[in-house]
């Protein structure tokens, strides 16, 4: 069974690479490569894959899947500018690929022992675009 | 694995009939979806794609290819139309939203290989919604 929470932050970012120059980083990423930045308001859902515990109902307790995202992922990223507030993304460009893959290794040690696996990351940059991370693995 | 899905939207009308069934047939089975004036709906169509995200960019694929190259080969054809009057493959398939994802799917596919070969990114997935409450989605 497979359950669902859904969090938002908002921040800043800018998708540019360090290597290459502003004109070509605007050819690569398009606005996005604004160098003074840009935001969004993120919306990310989590997804865990379990069976209800017999006792409690529960795949997983809700509450304490609200404050594992409030701590590894709303805390350090609501607010800021990714670019130079959120390592890696000093030097790794933080675009939704990027940043669907980093949520996912910030939750993946919270879920590594017990009874659920993380099943998914998804990430909404805007209502028309998000992406799936499911694990380097598959 | 990564997945990006983006979404756009057309609308158009149509009428569902089938050309093998008689008249009282096709109002019994399509119902209201029969009314031979056609009728219409705001679509939205979501394409996921897959594959590896490039290491140096951080990007899967450029959202601003995968929109030119859906602009082209379905928006563009397909958004304030008459379906079944003015899209080709209507001439002899009815309509439906299943009619609809396949036909969608295989402008895609026929579209693909010139925009992402290079990149090897794969078409995923084809996900129509006629309205907030049917939707239908085509592995590809």
């Amino acid at each position: 069974m497979l359950i669902t929470r859904r969090v938002e932050f908002s921040a800043s970012h800018c998708c540019a690479r360090p290597d290459l120059s502003e004109e070509q980083n605007r050819a690569l990423y398009g606005e996005a490569a604004n160098p003074r930045g840009h935001g969004h308001n993120y919306v990310v859902e989590v997804t865990l894959e379990g069976e209800p515990d017999p006792v409690t109902g529960m795949v997983y307790d809700l509450k304490r899947l609200k404050q594992v995202l409030n701590q590894e992922v709303v805390e350090p990223m609501d607010h800021r500018f990714l670019n130079y507030e959120v390592p890696p993304f000093d030097r790794v460009a933080p675009t939704a690929e990027n940043l669907a893959a980093e949520i996912w290794r910030r939750l993946a040690p919270q879920f590594a022992t017990g009874t659920v696996r993380l099943h998914r990351v998804r990430v909404y940059e805007t209502e028309d675009l998000y992406v799936d991370f499911e694990g380097d693995a598959a | 694995m990564t997945r990006l899905t983006r979404r756009y939207r057309f609308s158009a009308s149509h009428r569902l009939h089938a050309a093998s069934l008689g008249e009282s047939q096709n109002r019994e089975l399509y119902g209201k979806c029969n009314n031979p004036h056609g009728h219409g709906h705001n679509y939205e169509l979501e394409v996921s794609v897959r594959g590896v995200v490039d290491a140096a960019s951080g990007l899967l694929i450029r959202v601003e290819e995968l929109d030119r190259l859906v602009a082209a080969a379905v928006v563009r054809d397909l958004d304030h139309r008459n379906l079944n009057l003015e899209v080709a493959e209507f001439a002899w398939k009815v309509p439906t939203t299943e009619n609809l994802a396949q036909v969608v799917a295989s402008r895609l596919e026929a579209a693909w290989e010139t925009t992402f070969s290079a990149s090897g990114a794969i078409l995923d997935r084809v996900r129509i919604r006629e309205t907030k409450n049917n939707s239908v989605e085509l592995k590809v």
